[in-house]
């Protein structure tokens, strides 16, 4: 229950018109009562000792006025992260019989909206934070029941000894997991609003992180302000949490902010982009649990990625392609790589008869223990993927992420109930199992970094024999957006039509993901320099972006002159953040649009 | 002067449905759902006509599973004054609902009962004008603009009518029912997003209104319509009306 003092008004901006108002009539009483005590007062008030509105009057008028709600604690992002702090926070407040208010801001327009993963799931983060979860109906009810790894040629497909150990674990949907874990977060009081996207984060006079503010809505194309214009909130806490999953635009500038790599010593993150269908087939080839992980085709030697089929229940599978984005020819298209696997031999025949009933894509991090950054901030922490935790040769990094909400809702518990610092949150995690879990898995991928058989080698000796004990750390290449390769070098790739049984065009995919934005906005996908996608990306790179994302939001069109001009159709952005990781000179920065758009996963 | 208004939860406009494997019907398990887009644009309607003092109460009722009550919750934070859910299980019909909105009616006796234009999922088009019918109101269907005359206790509806517009003159209590180019529905603000979880939602049976819904509509099948097949460029007029006589067999 909200109590009317928590929601503060801010200052009134200064109005000429009171101010000529009072300026009047203190003339009137100082030039009747110049000696009294009241024309004193008046006197004072004029030269601007007294009314302290009068210093006030620096505000900007056209400023929206801005309501302002305190919490204790702030989350951005409904993920498995930020759901998984809450609910470890609430389950403090009633450990230690304190009452502790939690808010979470989602910008999908409900839980689960923009959730999107593989997934096979361990359950050692959610043992540990609710230990009950068999015997309360959670969407986690098909186990893991066989795990295929193949080499893939053209043709031909080479089963590989297995190197994932997935006894014990599930095949999940994680959009239906998080929606289960917002009903128990709410049960437990914590507050969730989806629909509003966080654009900013506030600071106070020390630089200290107090909040965030929602976005504007109600924005025209043109910045004008249409009539059913509603200014962003501003909500306060005294711990702000980031879960905001991989490259989250606010934790990316409060990492650059504070140095947090750095302070870290981190090196910088690589990523790749997944992108996802989910398919419902013939009962006959339909196996619950089935796992099948593949390498190689339709990928060349010197790109990292692979592909993932996980049979869920009810006829559904998950099918999807994992492309590290630090792949040098500019002509890739992972869309396009995702749509010829599916018509490999190995692949093929199960798909066959089928129909898809969701697509999606997002990017996931695969910096690994290498990236892991300084994750506390003055005022609060960056918590699961928006710092970094997935585990690469396992695949799997929704465990770390919810371990990770846990310990910073731990070390925000302290820093509210017993006055600690945030500083406790990195040293939970260094002795925690997410570090040793990560150090011991750190040198798979950067074994890729040699090409794809030496990468295996390499993988195989850490696997089998060094099991992370390996006295050195391999190190990243460069930065994803920094291993394009300029156009010249590389041919242009021919892929083939898609047949609209197996493969589909992009448009016909996206309709599927139900993503959609309200047209009239302003484009959320801000060009630091209008200029550079014509003077640079297109004639050095030929327009990766136009390549690589997967909801063809960036095209190039011949303008009335002829001239290729690019065109940005926001409205398609499924939020994966290809764009702002891969752009060649860092062009490209994704911001959150009006909250309530994007993509509609719901069994994602 | 009371403003009653009918809103319906819906699967959400932008949400790719499909046929369920056994054709009973559309999947809505795990799908997103919210407010009929129409009923938004009556619901503004209502609580501009409020704001202009010209009523003093905004009402927002919906029929429905319990879930329904999500819908009057973003209604309540746009800004309606009080929310009335009547429980029902099971399929409802337009016919159904305009009659348990005729007892809603005769209980809260407003002076205007607002409802979009139809709902988005079954396209009916039905119940603002059967529930005129049943109280005996004039109706005002597909508005595109409302102005109300508070003295002369009217109001002037124009219709968006296949031939163009089309201005009536209501005597009140009346019916509208919302079209799109109506109004833009504003944006439920978080702060009262937040007041609204705690508003009192009244309930009601069927039972306690005395309707008895029973329905002469039964539902056998629900298909996808089929596929669109791909079109064909024909060199020239002669071959045109070739393929119309003798493939398609329309002329």
């Amino acid at each position: 229950m909200l109590l009317s003092h928590q929601i503060k008004r801010k200052t009134r901006c200064f109005c000429p018109i009171r101010e000529v108002i009072m300026s009047i009539m203190l003339r009137h009483i100082l030039k009747r009562n110049s000696n009294s005590y009241i024309g004193r007062l008046a006197s004072a008030s004029a030269s601007g000792r007294l009314f302290s509105w009068r210093r006030r009057r620096r505000t900007f008028c056209s400023e929206p006025q801005r309501e302002s709600i305190q919490y204790d604690v702030v989350i951005v992002g409904a993920g498995p992260a930020g759901l998984s702090a809450a609910i470890r926070f609430k389950q403090l407040c009633r450990e230690n019989d304190t009452d502790l208010s939690v808010c979470v801001v989602e910008k999908g327009a409900e839980v689960g909206a923009h959730i999107i993963s593989g997934n096979v799931f361990e359950p050692r983060a959610l043992d540990e934070l609710i230990p009950q979860w068999r015997q309360e109906e959670s969407p986690i009810t098909v186990p893991v029941s066989s795990d295929k790894f193949l080499l893939l040629t053209k043709n031909h497909a080479f089963s590989l000894p297995c190197p994932f150990n997935n006894r014990g674990n599930y095949v999940i949907s994680l959009s239906q997991l998080v929606r289960w874990m917002g009903v128990k977060a709410e049960e437990l009081g914590v507050e969730i609003y989806p629909g509003f996207a966080a654009s900013e984060i506030l600071y106070d006079s020390n630089d200290t992180v107090v909040g965030i503010r929602t976005n504007d809505m109600g924005i025209s194309k043109d910045g004008s302000k249409k009539e059913n214009f509603q200014p962003g909130i501003e909500l306060k806490g005294r711990v702000t949490l980031l879960a905001e999953g991989c490259r989250g635009s606010l934790s990316e500038k409060i990492m650059d902010k504070y140095n947090l790599r750095e302070k870290g010593h981190a090196q910088h993150q690589t990523y790749a982009l997944g992108i996802k269908e989910v398919w419902e087939i013939d009962e006959r080839k339909h196996k619950p649990g089935a796992v099948i992980h593949t390498l190689g085709w339709p990928l060349d030697q010197k790109t990292y990625g692979g592909s993932f089929l996980y049979h869920m229940k009810d006829r559904q599978i998950s099918i999807g392609f994992v492309v590290a984005l630090n792949y040098q020819n500019p002509f890739l298209s992972p869309y396009e790589e995702f749509q010829k696997l599916k018509h490999h031999p190995a692949i093929k025949p199960l798909l066959e008869g089928g129909t898809v009933l969701q697509y999606g894509a997002r990017t996931l991090n695969e910096g690994g223990f290498q990236s892991i950054p300084y994750p506390a901030f003055p005022g609060g922490a960056v918590i699961g993927c928006s710092a970094g935790f997935l585990n690469v040769p396992k695949i799997k990094g929704t465990h770390t992420a919810m371990k990770s909400g846990m310990l910073a809702a731990e070390a925000s518990f302290g820093v509210l109930h017993k006055g600690s610092s945030m500083e406790k949150y990195w040293d939970a995690l260094r002795s925690s199992w997410i570090w040793e879990e990560l150090y011991r898995a750190r040198n798979f991928r950067p074994a890729f970094e040699y090409g794809l058989i030496p990468g295996l080698a390499i993988s195989a000796l850490e696997h089998y024999i060094m099991k992370g004990r390996a006295a050195l750390t391999l190190k990243h290449g460069k930065p994803d957006n920094e291993a394009t390769n300029v156009a010249e070098f590389h041919c242009p790739i021919k892929y083939p039509k898609p047949d609209g049984v197996l493969s589909f065009d992009i448009p016909t995919s996206l309709h599927r993901s139900n993503t959609n934005h309200e047209h009239d906005q302003p484009a959320h996908l801000r060009l630091k320099d209008p200029k550079k996608p014509e003077l640079v990306n297109l004639p050095v790179y030929a327009g990766p972006e136009s390549r690589y994302c997967p909801a063809r939001v960036y095209e190039y069109n011949p303008d009335e002159t002829g001239q290729l001009k690019l065109q940005i159709n926001a409205q398609n952005c499924l939020h994966c953040k290809a764009c702002d990781i891969k752009d060649p000179k860092q062009n490209i920065q994704w911001t959150a649009p009006e909250g309530g758009g994007g993509p509609g996963y719901s069994i994602m | 002067m009371k403003i009653m208004v009918a809103i319906k939860r819906v699967v959400d406009y932008a949400v790719k449905i499909r046929v369920k494997s056994d054709k009973s019907g559309v999947e809505t398990q795990n799908v997103k759902m919210s407010m009929n887009p129409f009923c938004e644009i009556a619901l503004e309607e209502a609580l501009r006509i409020k704001e202009s003092g010209l009523a003093s109460e905004v009402v927002a009722v919906t029929m429905g599973m319990k879930q329904s009550v999500d819908t009057l919750r973003t209604g309540l934070a746009m800004g309606a004054d009080r929310a009335i859910h009547v429980e029902t299980s099971g399929q409802l019909y337009p016919l159904s609902v305009a009659k348990l909105l005729r007892a809603l009616v005769e209980l809260e006796k407003p002076g205007l009962l607002i409802l979009g234009k139809q709902a988005i999922d079954d396209d009916c088009n039905q119940t603002g004008q059967m529930v005129a019918g049943l109280l005996n109101w004039p109706q005002g269907t597909f508005a595109s603009k409302v102005v109300l005359d508070k003295e002369k206790q009217v109001v002037t509806v124009d219709r968006e009518v296949d031939g163009g517009l089309e201005t009536l003159c209501l005597d009140l209590p009346a019916v509208i029912t919302t079209d799109l180019r109506l109004n833009q529905p504003r944006y439920a603000t978080l702060p009262n997003i937040m007041k609204a979880k705690s508003k009192v939602i009244k309930k009601f049976t069927p039972q306690d209104l005395n309707v008895e819904i029973k329905s002469d509509i039964e539902e056998v099948q629900v298909t996808e319509p089929p596929k669109r097949k791909a079109g064909v460029i024909v060199s020239s007029v002669d071959e045109l009306i070739d393929k119309l006589k003798n493939e398609a067999r329309v002329i």
